[in-house]
């Protein structure tokens, strides 16, 4: 009876013995992690398989290709962009296994572009402690805003707040008086949603308020109440798949009201491929949605952004998830070549911090030293004939208010190659 | 009380090897230390009592939630508490939460057999992410857990990977070592008889119903614990850590190191951790198309692949093949009541035969 226990510690003696040789962990004071004389190593998370896979795993592939680009161009200071895509299948667990091993095994310069809520929440505190930029956080919780607690973490999505107010304020400009209704996921990005909207009509101004769960893929009951209440805009916090979902249980109710969705659940193309081909120029007509991104059909970014994705991303359906990722990839870009030509992560995110990044968003980018989120207004955008393009109004949401502001796109420079600041005194 | 010395020896051993690992393999260690602790309990579960349970994945996730509810209660209660008085609530917690729950299943299981059981357990794993949405745990997201620094004393000596994992390795040997203590002495006896006959078993004065729910709730809290040492490792208890797959892989991992062996435990535990990182980080070395395809699908197939082969081959496990190594030291063990090799295969065939 004693002998399992005493081959145990033979096992575990080998086991040790064995491990002897490897690797050790304690601390040490290195070079900057990542970096070498021509490549810059970057690690991301994302949904690749698992229930949020259909509507985001298109992102990533859409950076890396980006990167590609800029990589067969000279890269930037002379490194290319290494970008190491972890799968997390959504789930926090999977992501806190993913993220440990982008940052000891992998020892990425950064973390960019981590999507989700709840997966990114799990590992804030750990990149926090590690001291790793952790930048542009596929969400737009406003958790990643938060300088003083998180210094090295930065927005890059319009927060949730910011597109509910600006939705609800393009449906009390267009259709004055008439009865808006919320539904919104069961999370912060429902409740973010809602909060913005309620920020334009006040605590009593909604018709009817529903939530689903992502578990459960029916929402014919709360589809029911709404169309019960006689909502006629409806405001969605819905991811894409949701979206079509809500869409689809309204068109067979033969019920066809006003479709004012966020900008996470919103995409189009996306949409399209959810609802087909023939049935979703009929029942998205006139869906309203929000951007900040470049998305009209004829701008210079979009058709730079087909260039690459026809060349490096073997002509993947081009949707906003495309632009949205090679944004991030531009982004990222731009920031590192601000970093200098040897790149540290304190002058990463000073970079980021300095606000000298202009991104290409059609709004200016908010980021400095107290603020880390990116996006503060949104522009209207508005399904006409199977074509999603800016509508026109621009609204900006800050201290409670929205605004409505100008536009201002960012001009494409130098075929989307980020170049070092003026003066910068690097050898390229 | 040679047990227990040999476990104190054992675990200063695997202490001592986190100095070899570098921070993820430390990791890897945390979250096996963790994954060895739940086996353990499973593997004396099934491999004395004969009763087969599916769902010890939520018994860990109960332990860990009863880990991050309690430990984040003291520590906002008491915000002057140091870790050690956080860390002890928090595994109060997940051994009441874990404890409660498998004496509650306990109860069932002592009136259910085989695949009734089985399906039981199987319900609960799939109740799992519902239950996590309508009770107060935080749905999808989880329940976060306090984070436990390196003291100040050893933060230049080591990484917080590395002190996690010794944490994780204490309370492995805190969870598992009573397990050893039972399966060695009377009550593992017990077990034994009610496994061989039940009617034999009560006509001697043994209670097979008490004995029953007593190993499902001696099993439980074990696997509580190693649920608490996964939350102390990532800081977070979600339901999607503790899916269908990963509860399969903790029998998986029981009946390749060998039912009712807890040597066997912990080698099925780094199996079942380090075989699917493995598997990932080959599939990066073939075309993306093919490594996508294969990542996360391969792993499952290759376990079910392993699993039949042990089955077929070696019905006693790895454990079973070590013991086949020469001994040298023969006089104690022919004395010993039982051997792994019949005790472990009339286990699986009890379990199996009824499914």
């Amino acid at each position: 009876m004693h002998t399992p226990t005493s081959r145990t510690a033979v096992a575990a003696l080998t086991a040790a013995a064995l491990l002897g040789a490897a690797a050790c962990s304690t601390p040490d004071e290195d070079d900057t992690p990542g970096i070498t004389d021509d490549t810059v190593t970057i690690g991301t998370h994302q949904p690749l398989t698992g229930p949020a896979a259909a509507g985001y795993s298109t992102i990533s592939a859409a950076t890396a290709a980006y990167f590609a680009y800029v990589n067969d161009n000279g890269g930037i200071h002379g490194r290319d962009i290494e970008y190491v895509v972890k799968d997390d299948a959504y789930d926090p667990a999977q992501t806190q296994t993913a993220v440990r091993e982008l940052v000891t095994e992998d020892e990425v310069f950064a973390i960019v572009n981590g999507l989700g809520t709840p997966t990114h929440s799990a590992v804030l505190d750990y990149l926090d402690e590690q001291e790793v930029p952790d930048l542009f956080v596929s969400s737009g919780a406003l958790t990643w805003n938060q300088p003083g607690v998180y210094p090295n973490t930065f927005a890059f999505n319009a927060d949730y707040v910011t597109e509910g107010a600006a939705l609800a304020q393009y449906a009390v400009d267009q259709h004055p008086g008439a009865l808006i209704c919320v539904l919104g996921q069961d999370d912060d990005y429902g409740e973010g949603i809602l909060e913005g909207v309620e920020m334009v009509v006040g605590g009593n101004g909604l018709a009817e308020i529903q939530t689903y769960s992502t578990s459960n893929q029916d929402v014919t009951a709360q589809i029911g109440a709404m169309m019960e209440a006689g909502c006629e805009v409806n405001v969605l916090g819905t991811i894409n798949g949701f979206t079509a979902l809500a869409v689809g249980t309204a068109a067979e109710l033969d019920w066809f009201p006003q479709w004012y969705v966020s900008s996470s659940g919103g995409d189009y193309p996306t949409l399209v491929g959810y609802l087909g081909e023939d049935v979703a120029p009929l029942v998205l007509q006139g869906m309203v949605s929000v951007n900040y991104l470049p998305f009209s059909p004829d701008d210079e970014w979009v058709e730079l952004f087909r260039r690459i994705n026809d060349e490096y991303n073997d002509g993947a359906p081009f949707t906003g998830n495309t632009v949205f990722g090679m944004s991030v990839g531009y982004l990222f870009a731009e920031a590192l070549a601000a970093a200098g030509a040897d790149p540290t992560r304190e002058s990463l995110v000073a970079a980021v911090e300095s606000g000298d990044l202009v991104g290409n968003g059609i709004v200016p980018l908010a980021y400095s030293e107290d603020d880390h989120a990116a996006y503060r207004s949104v522009g209207i955008t508005v399904v006409n004939e199977g074509v999603q393009d800016y509508a026109g109004p621009v609204y900006s949401v800050g201290a409670g208010r929205v605004t409505a502001v100008e536009a201002q796109p960012v001009p494409l420079e130098n075929d989307g190659i980020p170049q070092p600041p003026q003066g910068d005194g690097s050898d390229e | 009380m040679r047990t227990t010395l040999r476990a104190a020896l054992i675990a200063l051993v695997a202490i001592a090897a986190t100095f070899g690992l570098d921070p993820f393999r430390n990791y890897q260690l945390a979250t096996a230390a963790g994954v060895f602790a739940a086996v353990a309990g499973l593997t004396v579960l099934v491999g004395l009592t004969g009763q087969l349970s599916l769902g010890h994945a939520v018994l860990m996730a109960a332990g860990g939630y009863g880990y991050a509810a309690a430990a984040t209660a003291v520590e906002d209660a008491a915000p002057g508490a140091g870790p050690a008085v956080v860390l002890v609530a928090g595994l109060g917690g997940a051994a009441a939460a874990s404890g409660a729950l498998g004496l509650l299943l306990g109860l069932a299981a002592a009136r259910l057999r085989g695949p009734y059981l089985a399906g039981l357990t199987l319900a609960l794993v799939i109740a799992l992410p519902s239950a996590a949405n309508v009770l107060p745990l935080g749905g999808d997201q989880g329940l976060p857990a306090p984070f436990f620094p390196v003291p100040e004393a050893l933060s230049a000596l080591i990484a917080v990977e590395q002190w996690h994992a010794w944490l994780a390795i204490a309370i492995a040997a805190v969870a598992v070592t009573p397990l050893a203590v039972i399966r060695g002495g009377r009550a593992g006896l017990r077990m034994r008889a009610v496994l061989d006959d039940e009617t034999a078993a009560g006509l001697s004065g043994v209670d097979p119903a008490l004995v029953k729910t007593g190993a499902f709730a001696a099993s439980a809290i074990p696997a509580g614990l190693g649920g608490a040492v996964l939350a102390v490792a990532t800081q977070q208890v979600t339901p999607g850590g503790y899916g269908l797959g990963f509860s399969l892989l903790l029998v998986v991992a029981a009946v390749v190191g060998g039912l009712g062996s807890i040597g066997g435990a912990a080698i099925g535990a780094v199996l079942v951790v380090v075989l699917p990182w493995l598997i990932d980080t080959a599939a990066e070395a073939v075309p993306a198309e093919l490594g996508r395809r294969l990542d996360g699908n391969l792993a499952v197939l290759l376990f079910g692949a392993v699993v039949i082969a042990v089955v077929l081959a070696r019905p006693d496990g790895v454990a079973g093949l070590l013991n086949r190594l020469p001994r040298r030291r023969p006089s104690t063990d022919d004395t010993a009541p039982s051997n792994h090799a019949p005790l472990s295969t009339t286990a699986l065939s009890k379990s199996t035969k009824l499914l």
